[in-house]
């Protein structure tokens, strides 16, 4: 099969390689029809996150047809499912929790030493990521085999368009547990860090639960429409001292929660974040946390820190004093997937959520290295990338916001 | 709730190995303790000789009743399910072979059952004799709140001689706690979920 393999650095590839076989009993293989490029993919693409190797298939967004089923599989061939990136089993203390990114038992034993090390505890397997997340092969493929595929992917009703349920996989949920971590209440105001898809369907889900106001914060004036487009209020942080206007905007009070959707990566030439990308660069495990420590320090007393933005090491100059004087509450995980399909299916169904609104190229999966490439340097344009495999190399196909 | 051998102090844990005079004599020569024991299992001591000895062990709660598990531990035919490196376990009456699978080949590791409390413990000490000097427990206890059952095992083994290469290539280099524990999550995983995770992408792959 045709798959997007990794390399090394700002070096992804189509390959050729073996298509997957059912191994275990619980198991299902998908036919990719539909397969997104996430922000998660770019911390792989840019080598900050440990424990890739030369030819591992990434991508953890897709959805599909099933063509096989193991013995214990529940779904039926000519299934059409989302399948969530999180791995989980379904049996386990955690997974009955409805603590889904933290299952027990699907990161494979051997793999789980390095989390144990680095974090004290295994971390659950997760498709197309590290192998310190079980190192799955994962979705920007035309084939993939779906572990606990009896408890994972959500069958979706035939008539949908693809691009309407896709992003259940992973984004919609993670914006709506970003925003459900905010515990938001009536009067509240969210500020929202990164305009990325996250970021974007963390505002739309914070003032479906009811927000008085979001306030979202990039640089890219082309996401930040898409965030003004969803009834939020903007700052663009090259023109605006962000504390300052996130005060003025409050009342003086400053946001009763704040969501950091950017991650480990952030933007921009604040002496602190410079700090942080060359430690990051020379590689003594520091994460550069600097949209995450603007976050803190903006946040009411007593207020609520939400933190989707993913990160994987240490962090240096971390304002822990912001954390205990203020008397904030944290609230962060990769997103327990499971637990929000259902519900944000019937969402969709009913159309209270649109999903496709950030979707900006429409490509081939064979010009996946192109999508990689535009994704991470024009973000301004390139919101959001799916890709079909099957589909012949061609120009990319432009979204609804141009 | 059943009393806890993680209530027991170091010297107590290691004895209650049931073992022989090797770590009989281990215990006695501790010196003696200068602060009052902790709470916390032997095993977790700062120091790692228990005379001769080594100790490892881990604990794991699996979801699922201890005569189940017990079940698994007992049928010579499951252990290989779950233990890696494990070519094949013989038993006739008190005796059980393990039969090892290193990269040199297979060699047998004779023990005896020292002890069988139906759904609470099981026990092996290598056979008299024996190259490798080895003991080996696997206790079950209820978790709280019907959280299943917390499976403690432990090893303790004596390296000596000729045998610590064969020791060492059937370990292949990896550390005899990480090992156990491993299995243990192994396990874990058969148990509830009917499977053992992998990424493999096809039968066979690694
Ligand atoms: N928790 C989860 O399960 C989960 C799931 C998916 C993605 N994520 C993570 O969420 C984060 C965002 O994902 P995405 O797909 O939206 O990524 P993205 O790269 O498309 O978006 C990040 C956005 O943050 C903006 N940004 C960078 N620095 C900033 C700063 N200092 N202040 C304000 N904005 C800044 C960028 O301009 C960009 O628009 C990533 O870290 C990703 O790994 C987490
Ligand atoms: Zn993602
Ligand atoms: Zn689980």
């Amino acid at each position: 099969m045709r798959a997007l393999t990794w390399h090394g650095k700002h070096d992804v590839r189509v390959d050729t390689v073996p298509d997957p076989q059912i191994v275990n009993p619980r198991d299902a293989i998908i036919e990719v029809t539909a397969t997104a490029i996430c922000g998660s993919d770019l911390h792989l693409y840019d080598a900050v996150i440990p424990g890739l190797q030369p030819g591992d298939i990434l991508g953890h967004e897709f959805m599909g047809r099933v063509v096989e089923t193991g013995p214990k599989s529940t779904l039926k061939k000519g299934d059409r499912v989302v399948v969530p990136f999180t791995i989980s089993c379904g049996a386990c203390f955690f997974c009955g929790q409805g603590q889904f990114s933290a299952c027990d038992n699907s990161n494979p034993v051997e793999k789980q030493e390095a989390s144990e090390l680095l974090y004290g505890h295994a971390v659950s397997g997760l498709f197309g990521y590290s192998h310190m997340t079980g190192g799955y092969p994962g979705g920007q493929a035309e084939y993939v085999r779906v572990p606990f595929s009896d408890v994972g992917p959500i069958v979706i009703p035939d008539g949908i368009p693809d691009e309407q349920v896709l992003f259940l996989s992973d984004i919609l949920p993670t914006g709506w547990m970003a925003a459900e971590n905010c515990d938001i209440q009536p009067g509240d105001t969210v500020a929202v860090w990164g305009c990325g898809p996250v970021g974007l369907f963390a505002i739309q889900s914070a003032l479906l639960m009811g927000a008085h106001q979001v306030i979202a914060i990039d640089h890219y004036p082309g996401r930040l429409d898409l965030a003004r487009g969803l009834g939020a209020k903007v700052i663009d942080y090259t023109q605006t001292h962000v504390l300052e206007a996130l005060m003025e905007m409050t009342g003086g009070i400053g946001p009763d929660a704040v969501i950091d959707a950017v991650g480990m990566e952030s933007h921009g030439f604040a002496p602190d974040r410079i700090m942080d990308a060359v430690k990051q660069k020379i590689g003594v495990g520091a994460d550069n946390i600097h949209a995450l420590r603007m976050a803190l320090m903006a946040v009411r007393k007593g207020g609520r820190v939400s933190i989707p933005g993913v990160y994987g090491g240490m962090a240096d100059k971390f304002p822990m004093g912001a954390l205990m004087e203020k008397g904030l509450q944290v609230r962060t995980g990769q997103t327990h997937v499971q637990k929000y399909t259902r519900e944000l299916l019937h969402r969709i169904l009913e159309g209270e959520i649109d999903t496709t609104f950030l979707i900006s190229h429409r490509l081939s999966l064979e010009d996946a290295p192109t999508g990689y490439r535009n994704f991470h340097g024009k973000q301004n344009e390139w919101t959001k990338v799916v890709m079909t495999p099957g589909a012949a190399s061609g120009p990319a196909q432009g979204g609804d916001h141009g | 709730m059943p009393r806890r051998s993680s209530g027991l102090p170091v010297a107590a844990t290691v004895l209650a190995l049931s073992i022989g005079a090797g770590l009989a004599v281990g215990a006695a020569m501790k010196s003696a303790p200068r602060r009052p024991p902790d709470s916390a299992p032997g095993r977790t001591a700062r120091r790692s000789h228990f005379g001769g000895y080594q100790v490892a062990g881990r604990t794991v709660t699996i979801d699922a009743p201890r005569s189940r598990i017990f079940q698994m531990w007992r049928d010579p035919n499951r252990l290989t399910d779950f233990m890696e490196g494990l070519a094949a376990v013989q038993v006739s009456g008190d005796s059980v072979t393990w039969v090892v699978q290193s990269p040199d080949g297979r060699f047998p590791v004779e023990t005896r059952l020292v002890e069988e409390r139906p759904d609470e413990a099981l026990a092996w000490r290598s056979a008299e004799g024996a190259d490798i000097q080895i003991e080996a427990k696997v206790q079950l206890r209820d978790a709280p709140a019907g959280r299943g059952t917390e499976v403690e095992a432990h090893v303790a083994w004596r390296p000596q001689g000729g045998i610590v290469g064969h020791w060492a290539a059937m370990l292949r280099g990896t550390d005899p706690a990480i090992r156990g524990k491993q299995d243990l999550k192994r396990l874990k995983m058969l148990l509830e979920t009917g499977e053992i995770a992998t990424s493999a992408n096809r039968k066979g792959d690694d």
